[in-house]
């Protein structure tokens, strides 16, 4: 059960902000889409199954369609010939989004430091959390999961709206 | 090896009769015979190891490019591997040529396998080959601009940063 937000509480009312209220609904049903492309896609298929069940953070249902999608789980190497799909995933899902790059190739390129592989997610979508390792443990998953509710729950219901934000997705050529 | 005892020696012998000079640098390293030829012989060589009733070479299993920068006027290179199914023997052909005229006759025309294969060579060393019918890239982006295993080039991703390191260098 998730806890009850601040507010005034009475006989047969609750009165409390609406940004509370979409904070938590939000945080705690974020689903995400696995971009799985190597072995960090075998670590996540571990913290989906039921020994360490994703779905206790209210994130039992991988949508494998962007369009129902909060949540971009990019888990793998990501190729510059693959960068365009990453991309085009992350276009086409509905605001508000988060991505969530998982294990050293996401975040940085990791071992492959060459000319054929994209040195990390970032350089061409805004990432919100990034796990380390190589690969990281389901722990680290659910930690960095974690980390996506946090900013889920107390992001202000404006962020999506302001200049900053619209600024951020410009800088990546993001309309 | 084989039971019909083609060995790496009859099919020396069988090439550089029809062949001679064209045929050099015959050796066996890990008892694979392998010999080099010239651009201008390696298709007339492939059909006549398809065709040889004697060798039954008809299988193309690899070929590849590649590159020795420091063999002034043979730089570049091409590798193939043919197999001769029925006796289970295997030869490997090089030939060598400039890097400034990296022009190959295909050999699509004898093997269809051929046809990624040489994208792939031409994707990663700039070959070219005449007379194939789709010369593009296979593996790496379209728009990519040079050809990477050319050792000009270096192997790391020019925009890496967090190994950058003001005093060791990368």
């Amino acid at each position: 059960m998730v806890d009850s937000p601040e507010g005034v509480e009475g006989q047969g009312f609750f009165a409390t902000s609406l940004e509370k209220v979409v904070g938590i609904a939000r945080s705690n049903s974020l689903w995400p889409l696995p971009f799985a492309t190597s072995c960090c896609g075998i670590e996540f298929m571990a913290t989906m199954g039921s020994h360490y069940d994703i779905a206790r953070f209210g994130s039992e249902r991988p949508s494998f369609s962007p369009r129902q999608a909060d949540l971009l789980m990019v888990m793998g190497t990501i190729a510059k010939k693959m960068a365009p799909i990453v991309k085009q995933v992350y276009e086409q899902m509905s605001e508000p989004r988060w991505v969530l790059a998982m294990g050293a190739c996401a975040c940085s390129g990791g071992i492959f430091d060459t000319y054929s592989v994209l040195q990390g997610i970032d350089r061409i979508i805004p990432v919100d959390v990034y796990i380390p390792g190589c690969p990281p443990r389901p722990e680290q998953v659910l930690d960095g999961l974690m980390q996506v509710q946090e900013l889920a729950k107390n992001e202000s219901l404006r962020r999506r709206n302001s200049p900053e934000y619209q600024e951020l997705l410009a800088s990546y050529n993001i309309k | 090896m084989s039971e019909q005892g083609l060995t790496n020696e009859k099919v020396l012998e069988n090439i550089t009769a029809v062949f001679g000079e064209a045929i050099s640098d015959a050796h066996e390293p890990y008892g694979l015979l392998t010999v080099t030829t010239t651009r201008d012989q390696i298709i007339t060589l492939l059909t006549h190891l398809y065709n040889d009733a004697e060798l039954k070479m008809n299988f193309l299993t690899t070929m590849c490019g590649i590159h020795y920068p420091e063999n002034k006027g043979q730089e570049l290179g091409v590798i193939y591997h043919v197999h001769s199914l029925v006796h289970n023997v295997r030869l490997r052909i090089k030939i060598f040529f400039p890097i400034e005229d990296p022009v190959v006759p295909t050999a699509t025309k004898l093997y269809a396998t051929a046809n990624w294969m040489e994208r792939e060579a031409f994707d990663f060393y700039g070959i070219q080959f005449e007379g194939h019918p789709n010369l593009i890239r296979i593996l790496n982006v379209e728009d990519m601009t040079y050809h990477p295993m050319r050792k000009e080039y270096p192997l790391e991703d020019g925009t890496r940063e967090d190994k950058v390191d003001v005093f060791f260098g990368r």
